[in-house]
C-alpha cells in the first residue's frame, strides 16, 4: 500500500506526520511512502533527506492523495483537503469528530474512510498510538518553559552574596498527561510545585513527580477516574465552589500558574476568573493549555500572549506542540506507525481494516459509506476500578487499655506457671541428688538462663556466625579429654588423644570461619 | 599450680563465652565478639594444660597444633555457599568426641573400681576424682556419662546424615526405613532400658549396646527429615552438641564445660525454635519428618506462566524507581551472590533504591542469605529481614526473586489447604511487577506449586540464576 503525507496547510503548524525515520519503519511493514514536496520542512526535514530513503516526493497534496492509499495527517482536514481524497482512501490525522460534525458528514458522502487518532482508546495496549498523550506531554513540558520565559525572575531559590532569590511557586490544574509533564519540567526546573486535579486518585501520581497535591476541605463521592476511560467529568455546583474558593486562597501567593484542565465533549471549564488575575502579583504569569477549547482562564485570548492591568502575562498560544515541531513530528509520526502496524497485522503491506480490534474500532470514525462514531464501549476496560481501602480498625484507648492489662496478666500467668514447675523439679532433683552434684546442677541451670537471654538478643543477619562460633565453642569438650589424656590405660589415652585432635580441628575451623564472615559484613 | 588458678581462669573464660555470644547482637560488635571467644578458649586450654590433672601435655599440644592446622586449612578453603555443611560437620566432630570422652570416663570407672585402697591413693588426675566418690555419685556418673554418649552419638550420625544432604551426597527427601517413628521410638526405649541395666552392673556392653541405639536414632532421625527443614535440623545437632558438652561437663565435674554447654545448647534450641515458628510448624512436626497433614485438596492453579527474556527485565529495572530482591537457595546453588551484588550496584548508582528482603528460612541455614550477601560486598544495610519490608512490596515497583519458591508462595495465605498454610511469606506478588529467576518450570524442593508464578504481574525469567543475571548486567543504563 502507498501511504502519502500532506503538507499542514494550517497556519503556522510545523509539525508533518510522516519523518524518514518512519518512513523506513513502514518500509518494513511493506508500505511504501510518498510525501507531498515541502511537507518536513518546518519540522527540520528537508525533501532530499525523504527522497535519500526511498520516499517519493510529490510536487503537490492533489498529487499524493491521488497516488496513496492511505494520507496520514497531523491537523484535522479542510473540507479542501478531504474533497482531494478519493473514494476508499483512508485518512489518519486528528479529526474530533463530536466537533466537526459537517467534516464527518462529508468524509462518509466520499466514502473515505477516517481513522481520528483523537478517538484512539485509553487502553494499556493502544498507549504506543495515543497522539493526544504524546502531545500533551510536549504541551506540558512547554508550558513551563513559555512560563519561565515570560516570568522576571529565578524559577529555583537560591542564597547568593547579592541576596537571597526565593523561589518561584507555580500551581498546575489539572494533572493530565500534560499536567504531569508540566509538574516535571517545573520541579526539575527547581520551583516549589502545587498541583490539583478533580480525581483524587492522581495525588500518588502528583506526590510520586515531586508536587504537593492541593487538597479540598469537600466531602463528596470521590469521581472514579475508571468510570469515564481516565479522564475527568464535570463537576457539581458546590464542589465547584468549594474549588475556586482554594484557587481564590491560592492566587496570591503563586507565581506561575499553568492550566491544563480538559473535560472530553466539553467547552474548558473556567477555572481561573478574573478575581482571581487581580489577586495574583506582578509579573505573574498564566500559561492556559485549554485556549484552544475556549480557555480555563476567564481573560485567555487563544493564540496570543496578553498582558493584564496588573502585569500579569496571559499565554494563550494553542500550537505548543507545533513550537517543537521537531519533536513532536517524530513522536506523532512513530504514533501514527504504531496504527498502522496495528492495521497491517501480517506486515505484508496489505491493510486489513479489522473492525472486531477495539484499538482500530474506536479510532475509526467513518468506513464504508457510514458514520461508525460514536463506537460502542471498549471490551476492556481502560483502568481497573479501584477498590475502596479498608481501613483498620481503630481501637478506643480504653480498649487498647484492657488488651494491655489482659496481655500482661496472660505473661505473668505462664511465667509463674513456669517458674513455680522448674522450681518445683528442682526442688525435688535437690531432694536426692547429693551436694556435690548440686553444686555443678546451680552453675548449669544458671549458665541454660543466661544462654536464653543473651541469644534472644542476636540479631537475625548474624544466625549463621552465631552457629560457627557456638559450634566452636562446643568445642569446650577437649578439656575433658586433656583431663582424661594422662591416664595409665591405654585405650583412655588414646580415645582422648583423638578427642583432642578432632576438638583442635573445631575450635581453629570455626573460630577462623566467624571471623571470614563477619570480616565481610560492610555498612554502605 | 594450684586448682585455684584454674577455677579462676574458667571463670573469666565463662564470663568471655557470654560476652561472645551476647555481642553478636550487632554487625560491629560481632567483630568484637569473635575475640573474646578466641580468648576465652585459649585462656581454658592453656589452665587446663598447666593445672592440676593434666598429662602429656606435649603430645596435647602437638595434636591441638596438628588438629588446628586441619581446621585452618579448612576454614581459609570453604566457600561460603558450602557454609550449612561445614557447619553439619564439626557438630559432628564433636558429637563424636563426646562418645570418646564418655567412653573414657567409663573406662576409668572400670580401672579404678578394679584397684584397692593403697593403689588409689596413689592416682593422680581424672582417676583420683573418680576415686574418692561415694556410691550414689558413682551411680550420679554413670548416668552424667551415660547421657553423654548418647547425646553424643545421636549428634554424631545425626550431623554425618545432615553433611551428606546438605552436600548433596545423600538424597535430600526424607527417607525412613519400614516402620518409621516405631523404630526410633523402639531404640529410645531400648537405650531407658539399657540406663537401668548400667546404672545397676556398669556394665560395658549396656554401654555399647546403647551407643549403636543412640547412632541409629541420629541416623535414622535426620535421614527422615526433608531438605527445606534443613535450618531447623542444622540448628538443632547445634543445640545437641552443647547438651552434650554438658553432660560430659557433669561426668567430669568440670564447669566451664557445664557453662560452655549450656550456654551453646539453649542457643542452638533458641536458634531452632526461631526457625519452627518462621515456617509455622511445630518442633514436633518438623522432627516427626515431612510436611503436616493436609486436609482437602490443595488449590487449583489456574493461568499460565509468562517467560520473559533479559532485555525485558532491563527495561523494567531501567524504569523502576524501587527495587526489592528476594533470594532464596537457588541464588546459592547458582553462586550468584556476586552478580547480584554487580546488579545492585549499578542500579543504586542510577539512584534507584535497592533493598532486600530476607526471609527466616532462605537458605539452607539460618542466616545463609546474609552471610553470602556480605561475601558478595552487599552493604547490611539495605538487606532487611520479613517484617521490615513486608508492608512495603505495594509500593515497590520491581521485586526480583532469584532461586527462591515456598518463601514466597502466596498459597500460604490464600489456599488454607496447602502444606504451608499459615507460614509466613513475604509478599512479594504486592509489589507492581515481579520477575522470577529459576532454572525451569516446576516446583521447588518442597514440591509444592507456586500460584505466584502464574500471577499477572509475574513473568518469569528462566535460566540459570547467574547466567541470567549477567545476561541482564550490561543492559542496565
Amino acid at each position: 500500500m502507498k501511504i502519502g503525507a500532506f503538507r499542514e496547510v494550517y497556519l503556522g503548524e510545523g509539525r508533518v506526520a510522516l519523518t524518514p525515520e518512519s518512513a523506513v519503519q513502514l518500509g518494513k511493514l511493506g508500505h511504501e511512502s510518498l510525501i507531498e514536496a515541502g511537507a518536513g520542512l518546518a519540522a527540520g526535514y528537508e525533501d532530499s533527506a525523504y527522497a535519500a530513503v526511498g520516499v517519493t516526493v510529490l510536487p503537490t497534496a492533489a498529487a499524493v492523495a491521488d497516488a496513496a492509499d492511505v494520507v496520514v495527517k497531523v491537523r484535522g482536514p479542510e473540507p479542501a483537503e478531504l474533497a482531494l481524497l478519493h473514494e476508499g482512501e483512508t485518512l489518519i490525522s486528528f479529526f474530533w469528530p463530536a466537533q466537526n460534525p459537517e467534516l464527518l458528514e462529508q468524509a462518509r458522502a466520499k466514502g473515505v474512510t477516517v481513522v481520528a487518532m483523537d478517538m484512539v482508546p485509553r487502553i494499556s495496549r493502544a498507549q504506543k498510538m495515543d497522539a493526544l498523550s504524546s502531545m500533551a506531554n510536549l504541551a506540558g513540558y512547554r508550558a513551563v518553559i513559555e512560563a519561565a520565559n515570560n516570568f522576571p525572575r529565578f524559577f529555583t531559590g537560591q542564597v547568593t552574596a547579592a541576596g537571597k532569590v526565593p523561589p518561584a511557586k507555580v500551581l498546575v490544574v489539572g494533572a493530565g498527561v500534560a499536567g504531569l509533564a508540566a509538574i516535571g519540567a517545573s520541579v526539575s526546573l527547581g520551583a516549589i510545585t502545587y498541583a490539583f486535579d478533580v480525581r483524587p486518585e492522581v495525588a500518588e501520581q502528583i506526590e510520586s513527580m515531586g508536587a504537593e497535591f492541593v487538597y479540598l476541605d469537600f466531602a463528596e463521592a470521590a469521581q472514579d477516574g475508571a468510570a469515564t476511560g481516565g479522564y475527568a467529568a464535570p463537576s457539581s455546583p458546590e464542589f465547584r465552589d468549594a474549588q475556586l474558593k482554594k484557587f481564590r486562597e491560592l492566587a496570591p501567593e503563586v507565581d506561575i500558574v499553568i492550566t491544563t484542565a480538559l473535560i472530553p465533549g466539553r467547552p474548558a471549564p473556567k477555572l481561573w476568573t478574573a478575581d482571581m488575575v487581580a489577586l495574583m502579583k506582578r509579573g505573574s504569569v498564566i500559561v492556559d493549555l485549554a485556549a484552544e477549547r475556549g480557555g480555563n482562564c476567564d481573560l485567555t485570548v487563544p493564540d496570543e500572549k496578553i498582558v493584564t492591568g496588573n502585569g500579569v502575562t496571559i499565554i494563550g498560544y494553542t500550537d505548543f506542540p507545533s513550537r517543537m515541531a521537531t519533536q513532536a513530528s517524530n513522536l506523532y509520526s512513530s504514533n501514527i506507525r504504531h496504527m498502522l502496524t496495528d492495521l497491517t497485522p501480517k506486515k505484508d503491506g496489505v491493510i486489513d481494516h479489522n473492525m472486531e480490534d477495539d484499538v482500530i474500532r474506536g479510532a475509526t470514525v467513518t468506513k464504508g459509506g457510514e458514520i461508525t462514531w460514536p463506537p460502542p464501549p471498549p471490551k476492556v476496560q481502560a483502568i481497573a476500578v479501584q477498590k475502596p481501602k479498608e481501613k483498620p480498625k481503630e481501637l478506643t484507648p480504653e480498649e487498647r487499655r484492657a488488651n494491655e492489662v489482659a496481655a500482661f496478666k496472660a505473661q505473668t500467668r505462664t511465667q509463674v506457671g513456669l517458674l513455680a514447675i522448674g522450681g518445683g523439679l528442682l526442688l525435688l532433683a535437690g531432694w536426692f541428688a547429693p551436694a556435690s552434684f548440686m553444686s555443678h546442677f546451680i552453675v548449669f541451670v544458671l549458665a541454660c538462663f543466661v544462654g536464653f537471654q543473651v541469644i534472644w538478643n542476636v540479631s537475625h543477619s548474624l544466625h549463621t556466625p552465631l552457629m560457627a562460633i557456638t559450634n566452636a565453642i562446643s568445642s569446650i569438650i577437649i578439656l575433658g579429654a586433656l583431663l582424661q589424656i594422662g591416664s595409665g590405660n591405654w585405650l583412655v589415652v588414646v580415645l582422648a588423644a583423638l578427642s583432642v585432635l578432632m576438638a583442635g580441628v573445631n575450635i581453629f575451623g570455626g573460630f577462623l570461619v566467624t571471623r571470614r564472615m563477619l570480616a565481610m559484613f560492610q555498612k554502605s | 599450680m594450684e586448682i585455684g588458678f584454674t577455677t579462676a581462669a574458667y571463670v573469666v573464660a565463662a564470663i568471655l563465652f557470654i560476652l561472645s555470644l551476647g555481642g553478636l547482637s550487632g554487625q560491629e560488635s560481632a567483630k568484637r565478639a569473635v575475640w573474646y571467644g578466641i580468648v576465652g578458649m585459649a585462656l581454658a586450654v592453656a589452665a587446663t594444660l598447666i593445672g592440676p590433672g593434666a598429662g602429656l601435655w606435649w603430645l596435647s599440644v602437638v595434636l591441638i597444633a596438628v588438629g588446628g592446622a586441619a581446621g585452618w586449612v579448612v576454614a581459609q578453603r570453604v566457600q561460603m555457599t558450602e557454609m550449612p555443611q561445614l557447619v553439619a560437620a564439626m557438630h559432628s566432630l564433636v558429637g563424636l568426641a563426646a562418645v570418646f570422652i564418655g567412653y573414657n570416663t567409663h573406662l576409668e570407672l572400670l580401672r579404678v573400681a578394679g584397684l584397692d585402697e593403697a593403689a588409689r591413693g596413689a592416682l593422680t588426675g581424672f582417676a583420683a576424682v573418680v576415686a574418692h566418690k561415694t556410691a550414689v555419685e558413682i551411680s550420679i556418673l554413670r548416668v552424667e556419662t551415660f547421657l553423654g554418649v548418647f547425646i553424643g552419638a545421636v549428634t554424631f550420625t545425626g550431623s554425618v546424615v545432615a553433611f551428606g544432604k546438605l552436600a548433596g551426597k545423600v538424597d535430600g527427601k526424607a527417607r525412613k526405613l519400614p516402620g518409621g517413628h516405631v523404630l526410633n521410638a523402639g531404640a529410645a526405649l531400648l537405650s531407658l532400658i539399657l540406663l537401668l541395666v548400667y546404672l545397676n552392673s556398669g556394665s560395658t556392653l549396656a554401654l555399647v549396646g546403647m551407643t549403636l541405639a543412640a547412632l541409629f536414632i541420629g541416623y535414622h532421625l535426620i535421614m527422615g527429615i526433608g531438605g527445606a527443614d534443613m535450618p531447623v535440623v542444622v540448628s538443632m545437632l547445634n543445640s545437641y552438641s552443647g547438651w552434650a558438652a554438658a553432660a560430659i561437663g557433669f561426668s567430669l565435674s568440670n564447669d566451664l564445660l557445664i557453662v560452655t554447654g549450656a550456654l551453646v545448647g539453649s542457643s542452638g534450641a533458641i536458634l531452632s525454635y526461631i526457625m519452627c515458628k518462621a515456617m509455622n510448624r511445630s518442633f514436633v512436626s518438623v522432627i516427626l519428618g515431612g510436611f503436616g497433614n493436609t486436609t482437602g485438596p490443595a488449590m487449583e492453579v489456574t493461568g499460565e506462566q509468562v517467560a520473559i527474556d533479559a532485555e525485558g527485565v532491563a527495561a523494567a529495572l531501567n524504569d523502576a524507581d524501587s527495587v526489592v530482591i528476594v533470594p532464596g537457595y537457588g541464588m546459592a546453588v547458582a553462586q550468584a551472590q556476586q552478580s547480584v551484588s554487580e546488579l545492585t550496584r549499578k542500579l543504586r548508582a542510577r539512584g534507584k533504591t535497592v533493598r532486600f528482603a530476607i526471609h527466616p528460612v532462605a537458605g539452607r541455614l539460618p542466616g545463609h542469605m546474609n552471610v553470602l550477601l556480605a561475601e558478595a560486598k552487599v552493604p547490611y544495610d539495605i538487606v532487611l529481614e520479613m517484617d521490615e519490608i513486608n508492608e512495603d512490596f505495594p509500593q515497590t515497583d520491581v521485586a526480583i526473586v532469584i532461586g527462591s519458591n515456598d518463601i514466597v508462595n502466596p498459597a500460604a495465605q490464600e489456599d488454607p489447604n496447602s502444606p504451608i498454610a499459615g507460614m509466613p511469606v513475604l509478599e512479594v506478588w504486592k509489589a507492581k511487577q515481579v520477575f522470577v529467576s529459576k532454572r525451569g518450570q516446576g516446583t521447588g524442593y518442597s514440591g509444592i506449586e507456586n500460584p505466584l508464578f502464574y500471577k499477572e504481574n509475574t513473568r518469569m525469567f528462566y535460566g540459570d540464576a547467574k547466567k541470567s543475571l549477567d545476561a541482564l548486567i550490561p543492559m542496565i543504563e
